[in-house]
């Protein structure tokens, strides 16, 4: 079943009101200046901060689901994305299993046993991408995905996330990258601050 | 002057404070008027609180004894909260303090009150208020330490504790190493005071007695049985103070929110 994640009013700090849908298997990319208010918009969608408006999935309301649930299908990934386990493999739920995925980012799996800080910016930003799909959320709502990867990187997170889509998943991705939004997206959202 | 010491001793005593002054202006340090001022405050205060409990306990009026807790029990509060390097928006660390110190210090109080009602008269204010006042800065100290640990470091821990709740943990897993290093931190005096107690320092109830030429063994006792009781209301006071800041920097969807913080002073 394709799910449908909708925002209706959605408004905080200054940024919005967004109205907007979206469907599963499908990428719609915010684009905008800095400071328009991209990622306070995916952390609206992610009920992460106090907002005004309305967020459903397949119809059902936010606020009618527990927080922690719709965080667990509506998935926020941070361009700083956090740490706060001693190596980066106890911050996955099965570390053994993520080993295939691992590769097809090009991550060295030892590398899940080391400390967050011991690994390279762009490493970590990929192994938070593999934390966002463990369980295979409905919609992921990706900040700047590729801000600290090369091409040959870039490349494969891109892969990875056609193929998540490909199996249903819904993306919400906010980008600078003009190139990547026209490889991704099925649809636009342009947003600026009024 | 004052029963016990000759005004001569106290001079001397007072002597050794002029001394460190002195110590501070030869090496420069810079301490000497802090060091002055607190110390002639330290006079002034515990010799008017010394008059203010002498008329207290010769009245025995209980309505009497009930401000003056009032009173503590509200300077504890005000200076948990005025310690606070970061502080809740609204006055709400000096709420969440008030909660903590006050339900602590007042059930461990009346706690120790009614184990003693067999053995003494519980209501006097010559036993309530010293107690009480043992207890109170006992949890004064655990509920600064506490708070402060938890708002210094939750700032700094924001991004993991967002990451956390991303992925669809609860507020409570996500915030739960923070609140066991403020918990511990908040009772880290307290385990250092009945670890030394006796082996490194005589604590001051049972030095007390002992001067007082009370038998050692029955001053021991006093002081285990304080101990007991600053076990309680530090652990007490802490927890319901470090439960409680957590619950106003977060709301019904649980939600990480540090827009009631207040900026770091300097």
């Amino acid at each position: 079943m394709v799910c449908h994640l909708s925002a209706h009013g959605l408004a905080s700090d200054g940024a919005g009101p967004f109205t907007f849908s979206v469907q599963g298997g499908q990428c719609l990319a915010v684009v905008g200046a800095s400071g328009a208010g991209k990622s306070l918009l995916l952390k609206m969608l992610a009920d992460l901060i106090p907002h005004e408006g309305l967020c459903s999935l397949d119809g059902v309301s936010a606020r009618d689901i527990p927080a922690p649930q719709w965080r667990m299908r509506i998935r926020y990934c941070a361009a700083e994305p956090g740490w706060w386990a001693p190596t980066i493999g106890a911050h996955f739920r099965d570390p053994a299993a993520i080993g295939q995925a691992c590769a097809a980012l090009g991550l060295d799996g030892a590398l899940l046993d080391a400390a967050p800080e011991r690994v390279s910016t762009g490493e970590r930003q990929r192994f938070a991408l593999l934390r966002g799909l463990e369980d295979r959320p409905a919609f992921l709502l990706l900040d700047e995905p590729s801000s600290a990867l090369d091409e040959t990187s870039t490349d494969l997170v891109e892969a990875l996330l056609e193929d998540a889509m490909d199996k249903g998943m819904g993306l919400v991705l906010a980008s600078h990258d003009k190139r990547q939004v026209a490889r991704l997206a099925d649809d636009i959202l342009e947003i600026s601050r009024s | 002057m004052i029963p016990g010491f000759t005004s001569l001793e106290m001079a001397l005593a007072a002597g050794l404070v002029m001394l460190s002054a002195g110590l501070s202006l030869v090496l420069k340090l810079g301490i000497h008027l802090a060091l002055s001022l607190a110390a002639l405050r330290m006079v002034v205060q515990l010799l008017l609180v010394g008059l203010l409990l002498r008329a207290i306990f010769s009245s025995g009026s209980p309505w009497l004894t009930l401000g003056l807790l009032v009173i503590m029990i509200g300077a504890a509060s005000y200076e948990v909260g005025a310690r606070q390097r970061r502080r809740l928006r609204q006055g709400w660390t000096f709420l969440v303090s008030g909660a903590a110190v006050s339900s602590a210090t007042l059930f461990v109080a009346a706690f120790a009150l009614a184990s003693l009602s067999g053995s003494q008269n519980w209501t006097a204010p010559a036993v309530v208020i010293p107690i009480a006042g043992i207890i109170l800065g006992s949890a004064m100290n655990a509920a600064s330490i506490g708070i402060g640990s938890l708002l210094d470091t939750i700032s700094a821990e924001k991004a993991g504790i967002e990451a956390r709740l991303a992925l669809g943990h609860s507020m409570r897993q996500a915030t739960e190493p923070l609140l066991r290093r403020a918990i511990h931190a908040g009772t880290i005096p307290l385990v250092n005071q009945m670890a030394g107690a006796g082996l490194i320092t005589l604590p001051g109830i049972m030095s007390g007695q002992v001067l007082a030429g009370f038998d050692p063994l029955a001053a021991a006792q006093s002081q285990i049985f304080l101990m007991f009781l600053l076990s309680a209301a530090s652990v007490g006071c802490v927890v319901i103070a470090v439960f409680l800041t957590l619950r106003r920097l977060s709301d019904e969807r649980q939600r990480l929110r540090l827009d009631r913080l207040e900026p770091a002073r300097l």
